[in-house]
């Protein structure tokens, strides 16, 4: 699913328009909802959504560029989370206008957070084998099931839920997207401790769940088309990254942003207003994992073992390859050709990264690299001992190193992707595609 | 500032030569010119030259060149790869012609280079000595001043088309310091003996030089600088080579998993062996993005140059090796065979991952670069 490219106007032409507009509209004395409610109703807050969907029809990139323009003019920018990122544009390309006007007219104006309820603990890599199921009740459904990996669950307004309504059908024909209100009696959110000791993800217990009739969003059992649009949102949004390099600021009635005051939350200016510059601002760059570690040896006396140099340069270069394949890949697309595979390709080579970084970063801790804290009296205490603030960021890098080859679609399943997809070499047979789903062999 | 553009005229180029190669270089040829001793055929060569103008392609206008840049040497170079080329191009244009081109001698440049982009004169440089070492900081091979020439005495190894160049160009250290000389195939006191190759699509030579006359190019005592700088553009040229030679060893290993049958279906159906072949995707695109980069500082006169060419060079190589190694593991037992063609690539491969420098090497120049 693409969002149209722009029409007529250059980059050009639409920072000038954008400029001319905040000049007129920001004002850090509005609050948040304020703010937000002009910067969504002008089309600024998601502009790569069509025109009738509180859009304005531009390219990704020229999206970026009004993200960045935003920032350095120092105004708050648009509601960040998963409403913007993956329930507008699914809503804007598959929901029905008066949909469309219910749901993301509230998503680019920041008034609703919202969540995914996707994965669920029998359905991972195999999403189309879900079993939260919603039954016919009256002209809506009642749902009862799981879902885990809910990122923001405990912050959301709305839930993006995909749930079997028709067992009946082979597993990708009895599947329906919902739009499912958070906030009722029957959800549940529990927070779900992963192996870093954080909980940034939460599993979410469905009892008795009330989704109404005009909450599917495409036709009823025919999620699984709609699932794809939002996953292929999911993927292109992990491709461009952090926009601004500028946290952005959590919508919603529950984080508690919508009555402060705009200008508080906004970013500091980067640069002088610029009136004649075309030119928007670079994002802030962190510092390469390489270069981060590059440091962290010398510190530890390790950087004249040629070992050690051969492996931090190997680091160097899948860093230096990362960014070359995005330029290239780039540059293709620039004059509208592609260079099949490259996300997956991306996505396959930071999980080669990660893993270096884990255990180059970890050996040149040496005995240190046994020590980490869990909370913040742990991490003083760790201090205390090692007097160095790499080490929390090498261990802390080296347990979430385990989730980005998982996650956004296994390892496992981008090499399928590129083997089938890409290599065109022939699937595994017996996939189970036609058989009824209650006839399918799950776990318990 | 790197400019990934492909414009249609570098696309219409890549077509060209590689209809050419598919032609003239089909693995029958391959076969063929790898067991003779002289390793190429000097009528191709010279269609090469007439026909695409292949040797100029790069080199400027008034020496008799086209005048393009390294990155439209690097999509030959990428097709020359792809298809085993046995020809003196890597070392002519890869290698000697860069060491002219890096030499500042104007009379030298107008005299060799329209040989070389007529197709009329194949070259080589011989730098590396029994040691191996391709820094050439070792030199043992001495150059004397003779009369209004110089004469050399010492030995080079490892010299790439060594036995069939018609002009050897020769780092020697003279009384100034390290030089770069050219001796003419058929001056006194030159041996030429022919190296036995793993890689037998790439000739060898070991050269001994007793009072052999020799001309000075460049100034004496800038060889050291000639040679840095060659080298970095004649690793940026194996790299391309070894894009486009691990783009075929995929091509291949895919070609075969979707044909080969056993246990009852395609073997690529299996996870194993599919997602072997798409790692290999992943090493091929990264590989091409490196290289292109190298190529494109290189055209570029980039004061980065080195280290690009080094982290191309030592990536493509590992790349090429890697897809040549699982190549022959997907094809199974028939990989292993003399008449498969997948040793061929392997062992090309290997050659240009240990020629020039292996990578480990150009990866602790990196690690200097960057301040380890």
């Amino acid at each position: 699913m693409t969002v149209a490219e722009a029409p007529a106007a250059s980059p050009t032409d639409l920072l000038d328009e954008l400029r001319a507009w905040l000049d007129e509209n920001w004002d850090p004395d509005l609050t948040v909802a304020q703010w937000w409610e002009r910067l969504g109703l002008a089309g600024w807050s998601a502009p790569a959504l069509p025109s009738n969907a509180y859009g304005r029809d531009v390219s990704r990139s020229d999206a970026v560029r009004i993200s960045q323009e935003i920032a350095a003019y120092g105004a708050l920018g648009a509601p960040g989370g998963l409403g913007l990122l993956l329930a507008g544009p699914t809503i804007a390309t598959c929901g029905t206008q008066e949909q469309i006007d219910r749901h993301v007219r509230d998503i680019v104006t920041g008034q609703k957070a919202w969540c995914q309820l996707f994965s669920e603990p029998g359905a991972g890599s195999d999403l189309a084998g879900l079993t939260s199921r919603a039954v016919e009740d009256g002209d809506g459904w009642i749902v009862n099931g799981q879902k885990v990996w809910t990122s923001m669950g405990h912050e959301a307004d709305l839930g993006m839920l995909l749930a079997r309504t028709n067992p009946e059908a082979p597993k990708h024909a009895g599947i329906t997207w919902f739009v499912c209100n958070m906030l009722q009696p029957g959800i549940e959110v529990r927070p779900l401790r992963e192996m870093t000791g954080n909980a940034m993800f939460n599993e979410v217990f469905l009892s008795d769940v009330r989704v109404d009739a005009d909450a599917a969003i495409g036709e009823v059992n025919d999620g699984w088309r709609v699932a794809n649009a939002t996953l292929a949102f999911e993927r292109a949004g992990l491709g461009t990254g952090g926009t601004s390099g500028i946290t952005p600021v959590v919508p919603g009635t529950i984080a508690g942003n919508l009555e402060k005051r705009a200008g508080d939350l906004a970013p500091s200016k980067s640069k002088p207003k610029a009136t004649t510059s075309s030119q928007p601002a670079a994002p802030r760059k962190a510092p390469s994992a390489a270069a981060m570690l590059i440091g962290f040896a010398k510190k530890h006396g390790r950087s004249e073992d040629p070992l050690v140099r051969q492996r931090l340069v190997e680091l160097h270069t899948l860093g230096e390859i990362g960014r070359l394949n995005a330029e290239r890949v780039k540059a293709a697309k620039a004059v509208g050709k592609d260079i099949p595979g490259m996300g997956n390709i991306g996505k396959l080579s930071m999980s080669t990264v990660m893993r270096l970084q884990r255990d180059l970063g970890l050996e040149l801790a040496g005995a240190q690299g046994m020590l980490h804290g869990y909370d913040e009296e742990q991490a003083a205490a760790v201090q205390a001992v090692v007097q160095d603030p790499v080490l929390p960021a090498v261990t802390t890098m080296s347990l979430y190193a385990q989730a980005p080859p998982i996650y956004g679609g296994t390892d496992q399943i981008q090499r399928n992707i590129i083997g089938e997809r890409i290599l065109g070499l022939p699937k595994e047979p017996g996939s189970n595609s036609k058989v009824p789903f209650s006839e399918l062999p799950k776990n318990a | 500032m790197v400019d990934f553009a492909v414009s249609d005229e570098q696309e219409e180029l890549r077509r060209s030569v590689r209809r050419f190669l598919a032609d003239k270089s089909p693995s029958s040829e391959v076969r063929r010119l790898m067991a003779t001793d002289e390793g190429y055929d000097p009528a191709v060569w010279t269609q090469m030259a007439e026909q695409l103008g292949l040797p100029g392609l790069a080199i400027p206008e008034e020496l008799g060149g086209s005048g393009y840049t390294y990155v439209e040497l690097a999509v030959v170079f990428e097709e020359a790869g792809a298809a085993l080329l046995c020809s003196p191009l890597f070392a002519t244009v890869g290698l000697a012609a860069n060491a002219l081109l890096s030499s500042d001698d104007d009379a030298a440049m107008k005299e060799y280079l329209p040989q070389i982009a007529a197709g009329e004169l194949t070259a080589t440089l011989a730098f590396t000595e029994d040691s191996g070492d391709w820094s050439a900081a070792d030199t043992s091979t001495t150059a004397t001043p003779a009369g209004d020439g110089w004469t050399l005495d010492g030995h080079k190894s490892f010299v790439v088309d060594g036995a069939t160049a018609g002009l050897i160009l020769v780092i020697a250290n003279a009384p100034d310091g390290l030089s770069l000389f050219a001796v003419d195939r058929d001056a006194a006191g030159v041996e030429r003996a022919a190296l036995p190759t793993m890689d037998q699509t790439r000739k060898q030579a070991r050269l001994t030089f007793a009072g052999t006359p020799a001309r000075l190019i460049g100034t004496a005592g800038a060889g050291a600088g000639i040679l840095a700088r060659t080298s970095s553009l004649g690793c940026a040229a194996l790299a391309a080579e070894a894009t486009g030679g691990a783009q075929r060893c995929m091509d291949m290993a895919v070609d075969y998993a979707k044909a080969r049958i056993q246990f009852g279906r395609p073997i690529g159906s299996f996870q194993a062996i599919k997602h072997k072949c798409s790692d290999m995707l992943v090493e091929v695109e990264s590989a091409r993005s490196a290289a292109y980069f190298a190529a494109s500082e290189a055209a570029d006169n980039s004061p980065d140059l080195a280290t690009a060419a080094s982290l191309a060079k030592a990536y493509c190589t590992d790349a090429f090796f890697h897809t040549a190694a699982e190549n022959i593991q997907v094809h199974g037992g028939i990989g292993f065979t003399w008449e498969h063609d997948a040793h061929l690539y392997f062992k090309r491969a290997k050659s240009s991952q240990l020629m020039l420098g292996d990578p480990a090497s150009h990866r602790e120049f990196i690690a200097q670069q960057i301040g380890i």
